[in-house]
């Protein structure tokens, strides 16, 4: 049913072209309007070897409507393989495609005996938010990509998951740290995303002793894919690990999960944790002295972020959660363990969590909530106006980013929480006057 | 041609200027062609993806400080959404004013698509309206909603019995034309339909039609040495003030592609001249157009004076750069109304320009003539030169670079710069509208080129640690290889 939108917080699942983007060596071929690849193409770092001026694109007209568009798909991808040098070609429908009826799926299967791997997704923009399209496209890989027969088990090798690349700011960032974490208790992580992993690392996939998703729900469908056709088990850590107190106890689940030596993961613990309460014990004064800001936080983000900063917030700051907002639409069946996990918190805190319905309707409730003085907003640009109406600390960590750069930079795992802390007392430091 | 406001939809490009997106030749062949109506459309059997003229129709609208648009279409058709909020709030805060439009998706899921969802969109319009306020309503199309056929016109006729503000359709599905440009085409036909009121008197006004800009202090200073007020549109207007730009001395636009239709609109409909001379970058072109807007508006003598004054601060600053830039060899690659602009300015200042691509290109304007900038240039080019028509086919492009090796390559568009750098060649970004206006803008332009070919490590830099797309096999073929001769399609 068609709702209002009137803050956008997540785009169509053709936007997935941006998860088939940051696998080096792969390329989205778009069965869609000339510019939808234009449009989707936003949150910053995103060109790169490739970027929308060079995805191959039907430009489906009012031509491909009246008469059908395989056959420009058709020419479209045999010149696509010929002009562009990629590995992995992903076709991706847009709505026009998908509503005259094309059957992209037996286009792209006249190209199973090509030079290059062809595959496809169907994404068409009403069929589901760019959440699910990362979802369907990781899918279509595994699926189709990916050989039937299961390679000789690597041990320790992991294969990790997070974030959406691109829509998620810290997709990259976050990544990496998971990486980091996964390698200090002696694991062999696992990539497919950014510089330096890429394809060759799609096709490590099968090898894996497990697949460790590291996130509230999305992407459980597609390791579990992963677990149909190679009976690789999975790790299923819904909450994103911010901070000392939660990267902790994640590192001890993975650990153990692995079957890696607990003395192992103690010591690294016992390490970090140390560093980390070296770094926050000189900067104590900023978080303990803040004139102005209260204790009182609210998030405006898909799960991962809303989940994870308030654990990170409650748990290793003190501070307090009101109504969190969670903005990613996740699918009813996964409602009751996101809305359980905002329950766990120290000292029996139980945190309140929404779904986001509409920016008027939310921001009307941020106004009317009591903070108890000025509260840290955490949210997407649509979010600095009510911050700027509550007097409230505002940092942009999620989609739409448009007034700020993040390069590499993620908020997850020890050095994570800590650069988190960073951007929030850097806005704070800079608002001392009231 | 016959400017038709009952109309829902405005023609595009195709239909109503003969518009292509696809030709390789060069500037004498492209002008004889025109005038005598030759001029065949060549399409491609590849192509990458480009622009969306929703984005140009919205993008307009969106300007305007106290609308709503609502825009019948699935989430991602609302990307700019955000990007459009920020920036609109920027520039609306450079002169102190409040930017408070918006626009607000309808979400369509694929039951809509068989089942329509135009009741929700009139509950949703009426949520908006009572929600922002805003003193006029755009309701959108999109490729769905075109498919489905869901029927906009109908709708805007409702809500203009149940509420008291503007309501206009804006028929911007994207598959609809090939010319993205065909968008501001759309933009202005809504605001021409509900907002422009027939006039009551004259006004000591100039409409400037125009992107983002950021030259208005000086404009503004600058019209007012003519005893007149520049009214910028459509960035940082209001509903009230578009409705008066019938009583304006005059229309003037920063660039051919996005003033044609208001432009030759406002004139016949309401006999405000519209000033065709070619842009106000560089010299020659500042000049002319001066010129021209001083005849129009009775000022001649006060534009002398001007022109006289300003010479002497500029001309031997400009010339004394320009010396430094004889000789570079470079590559354009912009929409059409900055293309064949840029190529003047180019020649101006010395540099050689070896090819100009245009994305797309306007067999001729509303008023029926060849678009201003190309004949001036077929006029005052001695030795021809290459040009493609290109439709923003980077690989196209990187071939010509390839072939050519140019100096430099000039670009306008977002995105489209860095590929030249991979290829080695250095590449100068002409980001803003206003980035060689005047002779004060045209210095600045000719410094920044120079800076650009002076230090080259960035572009070094990068080159020596990327790779370029595309494969070795295409960079061996001809940059048209793509394009299909189609003689059933002429114009």
């Amino acid at each position: 049913m068609a709702k209002i939108l009137d803050q956008p917080r997540y785009k169509c699942a053709l936007a997935a072209m941006q998860t088939v983007q940051s696998i080096p060596g792969a390329i989205p071929i778009l069965h869609s309007g000339p510019g939808c690849g234009q449009k989707l193409n936003d949150n910053s770092g995103v060109s790169g070897k490739f970027s929308p001026n060079i995805f191959p694109c039907t430009s489906v007209s009012e031509k491909e409507i009246v008469f059908g568009g395989e056959g420009k798909l058709r020419d479209t991808i045999a010149n696509a393989i010929k002009i562009i040098d990629a590995d992995l070609f992903v076709v991706l429908s847009g709505c026009t495609a998908e509503i005259i009826g094309d059957d992209i799926g037996s286009v792209v299967e006249e190209f199973a005996e090509a030079d290059k791997a062809v595959i496809f997704a169907n994404t068409p923009g009403f069929k589901g938010t760019n959440y699910l399209g990362h979802e369907w496209v990781l899918s279509s890989i595994f699926k189709q990509y990916l050989p039937a027969e299961k390679p000789e088990t690597q041990k320790g090798l992991v294969n990790i998951f997070a974030g959406p690349p691109i829509q998620d700011p810290f997709w990259l960032g976050n990544l990496r740290q998971l990486e980091a974490l996964a390698a200090s208790i002696g694991l062999v992580p696992n990539t497919i995303f950014g510089h330096g992993r890429g394809v060759p690392n799609v096709d490590k996939i099968p090898a894996a002793q497990f697949n460790l998703l590291v996130s509230p729900w999305l992407g459980l469908t597609s390791v579990k894919i992963l677990e149909e056709k190679y009976g690789t088990p999975y790790l299923h850590y819904p909450v994103l690990p911010i901070g000392a107190f939660e990267t902790s106890k994640f590192l001890r689940a993975v650990g153990k999960f692995a079957g890696v030596d607990t003395a192992i993961t103690e010591r690294v613990v016992a390490e970090k944790e140390a560093e980390f309460y070296y770094y926050i014990e000189r900067y104590s004064d900023f978080f303990l002295e803040m004139r102005i800001m209260s204790k009182r936080f609210v998030v405006l983000s898909e799960a991962q972020y809303a989940l994870g900063i308030t654990k990170f917030l409650v748990n290793d700051l003190g501070m307090f959660p009101t109504t969190q907002y969670i903005t990613d639409n996740p699918p009813e069946e996964y409602h009751t363990l996101i809305f359980e996990e905002f329950r766990k918190l120290n000292y029996g805190i139980e945190a309140e969590a929404e779904l986001f319905t509409t920016g008027i309707e939310v921001q009307e409730k941020i106004r009317n909530t009591d903070f108890g003085g000025f509260p840290l907003v955490l949210g997407s640009s649509w979010d600095r106006e009510v911050a700027m109406q509550t007097g409230g600390i505002f940092v942009n960590i999620s989609y739409p980013v448009v007034e700020r750069m993040i390069i590499n930079s993620g908020i997850v795992g020890y050095d994570g929480g800590l650069k988190f802390l960073e951007d929030i007392y850097t806005v704070a430091a800079g608002r001392l006057i009231l | 041609m016959a400017f038709n406001l009952k109309s829902a939809a405005v023609q595009t490009r195709e239909s109503r200027l003969g518009s292509i997106t696809g030709y390789e030749g060069d500037l004498y062949d492209l002008v004889e062609q025109s005038r005598c109506g030759s001029l065949r459309n060549c399409e491609r059997c590849f192509s990458q993806s480009s622009m969306c003229l929703s984005i140009c129709a919205l993008g307009q609208l969106g300007g305007i400080r106290d609308v709503a648009i609502l825009y019948h279409a699935p989430s991602g058709c609302c990307a700019t959404a955000a990007g459009a909020k920020v920036m609109y709030r920027q520039i609306g805060a450079v002169i102190g004013k409040e930017y408070r439009s918006n626009m607000v998706g309808t979400d369509i899921d694929e039951s809509d698509t068989v089942f329509g969802a135009l009741d929700t969109v009139h509950d949703i319009a009426r949520t908006v309206v009572e929600t922002y306020h805003p003193s006029a309503l755009f309701i959108a199309s999109s490729c769905v909603t075109g498919v489905i056929g869901e029927d906009i016109d109908s709708l805007a006729e409702e809500l203009k019995e149940e509420i008291d503000i503007p309501v206009m359709s804006v028929h911007c599905e994207g598959f609809k034309s090939r010319v993205w440009a065909s968008g501001f085409d759309i933009s202005d036909h809504a605001v021409l339909q509900g907002i422009v009121k027939p006039p009551k008197e004259k006004r000591q006004v100039i409409n400037f039609k125009n992107f983002f800009e950021s030259a208005r202090p000086e404009i503004t200073r600058l019209f007012a040495e003519f005893g007149v007020t520049p009214q910028f549109l459509y960035v940082n207007s209001t509903v009230e003030e578009l409705s008066h730009i019938s009583e304006s001395l005059a229309t003037v636009c920063i660039c051919g592609t996005l003033g044609t239709y208001l432009g030759n609109a406002l004139e016949e409909l309401y006999g405000v001249p519209y000033i065709r001379t070619v842009n106000p970058l560089g010299v020659t072109g500042y000049e002319t157009w001066l010129r021209e807007i001083g005849r129009v508006i009775g000022k001649s003598e006060e534009v002398e004076v001007y022109i006289t004054r300003e010479r002497a601060i500029y001309i031997s600053q400009i010339e004394e750069v320009a010396k430094e830039l004889k000789g570079l060899r470079a590559v354009i690659g912009m929409g059409p109304g900055y293309t064949y602009e840029v190529a003047r300015v180019l020649a101006e200042l010395g540099i050689d320009v070896v090819w100009a691509a245009a994305w797309h290109y306007d067999y001729k304007y509303d008023n029926g003539d060849v678009p201003p900038a190309l004949e001036h240039l077929r006029n005052t080019t001695p030795n021809n030169i290459k040009l493609s028509v290109a439709d923003q086919q980077n690989y196209e492009v990187m071939n010509i670079l390839a072939e050519y090796k140019p100096d430099l390559y000039f670009s306008r568009h977002p995105g489209s710069t860095v590929w030249a750098i991979k290829q080695g060649v250095t590449a100068v970004y002409v980001a803003d509208e206003y980035m060689i206006f005047g002779y004060k803008g045209t210095l600045s332009f000719a410094k920044t080129v120079l800076d650009t070919v002076r230090n080259r490590s960035f572009a070094e830099n990068l080159a020596a640690h990327t790779q370029v797309p595309y494969t070795d096999w295409w960079y061996k073929q001809n940059h048209s290889d793509m394009l299909k001769p189609n003689p059933a399609e002429v114009r």
